[in-house]
């Protein structure tokens, strides 16, 4: 398995799927969650799947293994896959208990799962996770395993193999276990590789190394990669195809190049321009006059610091303004403080020091973080918040119109104003008022979004937090959700504090943004100063790890990586 | 939506009919939509429902007095009822001739198919009050022209020749009731502690909680023996009916508070609770609006299951002869009863009478629970 070797064999097709359909059967008819679809995976390449969620791209994968969840199942097509000595199996045909199949998984055909939280038993020993497909497959000696294992460790880049082989999952973070991950499905020395969204989980810092580990994996052993993603910058970073499926069925396929800069269906066109809008400031935000820097600020926030019951220090003397009709923007990673700066703003949590000064309507200041109980009240009218989860955000055992009518039935409206309040503010954020008595399960994540967008400004807020509000969403709602919120701000002028960690949501949208890092603002300023100049190192880690949608000018592997934090902590705990 | 309209717009609530109607359905109507599909639960509700009707309309339903002592008919066995009789629709019993075995000395019945004893429904009757109130003089069914050497005994009669079928559907008033009041105590006792537990956290919580664990680690016969024991004997039978519940209560209501302390913690830190908070809404209108309606649903599932331990531990105390006592009638008392050799290889129809509804209603309750759970939750599955 030298580089030389795969050289040779490139382009030979390893695995052909044609005409592949699953289907589930449901209570109200057939879900045809794969379609008819048709793809040829070669040595050394990489497809990528791309599709939004319920597209049936996982289920495509899955279906090639036959793990498809029940009660779904293969109705139709075939899995053709070449072995290297030129005979051939169709997978589709296979028992999906049975003992081909179970040959093929691991051995020939790998694959990676998207949770590597969930995918690894917290009760084994990663050594004996790994070594289990060598066992199976091959039963080779313990000795000879351990030998293999190291190899497969040394093979992903964690440190200290000698040591880590005798640790347990948990003792490792997301990026960590989603290497394990990878030399779990190496072990056999597959020919294909199925990756199932495999960094989605992971930071965006996280995301780059194993994008870097898997394309140089996949070159020195000269595997076919199916790469699952929603995300289009990934795609750009690593294709070598692209496969847009959308609904079940392929909707274009071709070379990376061509679905990027010359796509032909309607559908791909549409998914490469939401992406491409998120790339550049909003138009409104272009042509809006800047807000005077001596504006008094709305909110003016110093020194704020809030350490959990753990002893975490989540906010670590965090100062910042907002101004009025202005967007703040606050990016960083998981874990970096940013959501709970976000809930201390709102006293959902009790910041021990520093002070929140909020600006009232009548222009007179109060300290949120000393408020007292009433005072709070009065304040929570002005500052609001919209959640991050969609679903869990809404009770499900209220109407569209409840959930809406509540800070205005707390406000003392009732009757027939509260009503037609509540139609105003529907049509407000682009829903139908007609949907009122409907519940939370009929509608889908952006129109979610809408709903609690909607209670939100029930009350004339002056500030809302908005904590990464559009990050449940698929690509495409995303800006749609973006511009209501433009919108919004220039009808009612109001101020948001947008707490996210997609640099692109950021850049579209904010005026100015701060940069935290493990509880500390690190860098802040206009977002177009950051953005193209940051003067922090970890903010230039931070943006050239970002995949850029784009296969002429792939970056990620040309990325800056932020030392500084190595020498600030004894072990390297991410990537 | 700017330029990108050409994408498959965000596709609104479907629209076709059925899809329409979910969309408008509120937590119940899904509870009751998901509740349907467990089909053994639903023929328990339809068991359980008849179950209680029959306790409920008891004095109408047992065709005698369940006290009405006959000392012809000692230890009686069942008769069964023809339904035609000389080619015709007549539905009747056969009298019943008692011979006295006297080698044994036993009295041994057989049916004497020349006396036919017509049976009908809606017959005249001694008046009562049904429900203690409504005064009647008709029973459901029975013997359409009683004479003296007729009988109907449809699951034999006891040693006093009181008919097992009268006084099992009376017991069923006291058996199935004793289960809804003791778990409307554990209701009260359950949703208040737990609450109180899970609401204010802290020191309350743990005191709370290790008496909860205090009190399941008594071994519970004992125990319930114990408190049984110090009921006066000379106490009016309704006044250790009630304690009696008390006492069957007294366990059942810990499960029930660690379910709703369990479901409190989980809930207070929904997003959806937040924004309740956000919104200014108090923290007692939050328990009401929010935390309440949520577990609703749980809490009736484990009640629906918490009945049939109440009924067994009633019988278990009634069986041991520390419960109810005679004259009340309840299925423990019944069993008790027959707690004697003779009975059993003599009469079995004493054990196996209650014994069957016992387990009829045991089982039903906990299908019927089995379902309520699953369905407890019918967000799962949509979202």
């Amino acid at each position: 398995m030298t580089p030389e070797k795969s050289m040779t064999i490139e382009n030979e097709t390893i695995l052909k799927v044609d005409d592949l359909r699953t289907y589930f059967p449901t209570r109200t008819g057939l879900f045809k969650a794969v379609d008819g679809v048709s793809f040829d995976l070669k040595r050394g390449k990489t497809l990528c799947v791309v599709g939004e969620s319920g597209s049936g791209k996982s289920v495509t994968a899955r279906s090639i293994l036959q793990i498809v969840d029940k009660p779904g199942r293969i109705e139709g097509g075939s899995i053709l896959l070449t072995r290297a000595d030129g005979s051939t199996t169709d997978l589709a045909k296979l028992d999906a208990r049975g003992k081909e199949i179970r040959g093929v998984r691991g051995k020939e055909i790998a694959m990676i799962f998207q949770e590597p939280m969930s995918s690894l038993s917290p009760v084994h020993r990663i050594g004996a996770q790994i070594g289990e497909g060598l066992r199976i497959h091959f039963g080779i000696s313990k000795k000879d395993q351990r030998e293999r294992v190291l190899e497969l460790l040394r093979q992903v880049e964690i440190p200290r193999p000698e040591t880590a082989i005798d640790r347990y999952t948990f003792e490792f973070s997301g990026g960590m276990r989603q290497r394990v991950m990878i030399a779990m499905a190496l072990a056999c020395n597959p020919q294909v590789l199925i990756a199932d969204e495999p960094t989605t989980a992971l930071d965006v810092t996280t995301q780059a190394e194993i994008l870097d580990l898997i394309r140089r994996l996949q070159k020195s052993h000269g595997m076919a990669v199916l790469f699952i993603t929603h995300d289009m910058g990934v795609v750009a970073e690593i294709a070598d195809e692209v496969l847009v499926m959308y609904r079940g069925k392929v909707m274009e396929r071709g070379p990376v190049e061509q679905i990027f800069h010359a796509p032909q269906d309607d559908y791909t066109r549409g998914l490469i321009g939401s992406v491409v809008k998120l790339e550049r400031k909003a138009e409104v935000r272009l042509t809006r006059p800047d807000i005077p820097a001596d504006t008094p600020p709305l909110l003016d926030v110093k020194n704020l610091s809030m350490t959990f019951p753990s002893g975490l220090k989540a906010v670590d003397d965090v100062s910042l303004i907002v101004r009025p009709g202005e967007t703040l923007g606050i990016v960083g990673e998981s874990g970096s403080g940013k959501t709970t700066m976000g809930r201390c703003l709102l006293r959902i949590y009790e910041p021990e020091s520093g002070t929140i000064d909020f600006r009232r309507a009548d222009g007179s200041t109060v300290d949120v973080r000393t408020a007292g109980s009433s005072a709070l009240k009065d304040i929570r009218r002005e500052m609001r918040m919209i959640f991050q989860d969609p679903v869990g955000s809404l009770s499900p055992r209220k109407t569209v119109a409840q959930i809406i009518a509540e800070p205005l039935k707390l406000a003392g409206m009732k009757g027939r104003t509260l009503d037609d309040r509540v139609a105003e503010l529907m049509q407000q954020v682009g829903l139908e008022p007609a949907w009122r008595e409907r519940y939370p399960h009929a509608f889908s994540g952006g129109q979610r979004q809408r709903i609690g967008i909607a209670r939100a400004i029930a009350v004339n807020p002056r500030l809302i937090i908005a904590d990464e509000a559009t990050s449940a969403l698929d690509v495409s709602l995303r800006s749609q959700m973006l511009d209501l919120m433009m919108k919004l701000q220039d009808e009612m002028g109001l101020s948001y504090v947008f707490i996210s960690h997609d640099m692109s949501v950021i850049r579209y949208m904010c005026d100015r943004v701060a940069v935290m890092y493990r509880g500390k603002i690190v860098e802040a300023g206009d977002t177009d100063q950051v953005v193209n100049h940051p003067a922090h190192d970890y903010t230039r880690a931070l943006l050239s790890a970002i995949p850029n949608p784009d296969p002429r000018d792939r970056r990620i592997h040309n990325r800056f990586r932020y030392d500084a934090a190595a020498a600030a902590r004894p072990v390297p705990a991410n990537g | 939506m700017t330029d990108i309209t050409h994408l498959p717009p965000e596709t609104g609530p479907s629209l076709d009919l059925r899809a329409r109607d979910i969309a408008v359905a509120g937590q119940w109507k899904l509870f009751w939509l998901k509740f349907k599909k467990h089909r053994i639960a639903l023929v328990s509700l339809v068991v359980i429902s008849c179950m209680y009707l029959i306790a409920i309309f008891a004095d109408f339903i047992a065709p005698f007095d369940p006290n009405a002592t006959n000392a012809r008919f000692t230890y009686a066995p069942p008769q069964g009822i023809s339904l035609m009789l000389d080619g015709s629709f007549r539905p009747h019993v056969s009298q019943l001739k008692m011979t006295l075995n006297t080698e044994s000395m036993r009295r041994e019945f057989a049916p004497d198919p020349q006396k036919p004893v017509s049976v009908g429904f809606f017959v005249p009757s001694n008046p009562y009050n049904l429900l203690g109130f409504i005064p009647m003089q008709t029973k459901l069914f029975g013997l359409t022209d009683p004479k003296v050497g007729d009988s109907l005994y449809l699951f034999g009669a006891d040693r006093l020749g009181r008919d097992i079928f009268s006084r099992v559907v009376h017991g069923a008033q006291i058996s199935l009731s004793i289960g809804l009041v003791g778990v409307f105590l554990s209701l009260i006792l359950g949703v208040t502690i737990g609450g109180i537990s899970g609401f204010f956290g802290g020191w309350t919580d743990v005191v709370i909680q290790r008496f909860i664990e205090l009190l399941r680690s008594i071994p519970t016969i004992p125990l319930w023996m114990g408190l049984a024991a110090a009921i006066p004997v000379g106490w009016p039978p309704l006044r250790t009916y009630f304690v009696i519940t008390l006492i069957v209560s007294l366990i059942g209501w810990t499960s029930l508070a660690r379910e709703v302390r369990g479901k409190f913690l989980s809930m207070r830190n929904e997003d959806f609770v937040t924004a309740a908070r956000l919104d200014g809404m108090s923290e007692i209108g939050i328990i009401f609006n929010h935390l309440v309606p949520s577990f609703m649903s749980h809490i009736i599932a484990t009640l629906t299951l918490a009945i049939p331990s109440m009924i067994l531990a009633e019988t278990a105390l009634s069986f041991l002869g520390i419960g109810l006592q005679p004259p009340i009638i309840s299925w423990g008392v019944l069993l008790q009863e027959a707690q004697n050799i003779r009975a059993v290889s003599q009469a079995p129809w004493l054990l196996f009478t209650p014994a069957a509804a016992i387990v009829i209603s045991v089982l039903s309750l906990n299908f019927l629970g089995d379902g309520l759970r699953d369905a407890a939750d019918p967000y799962e599955a949509l979202t």
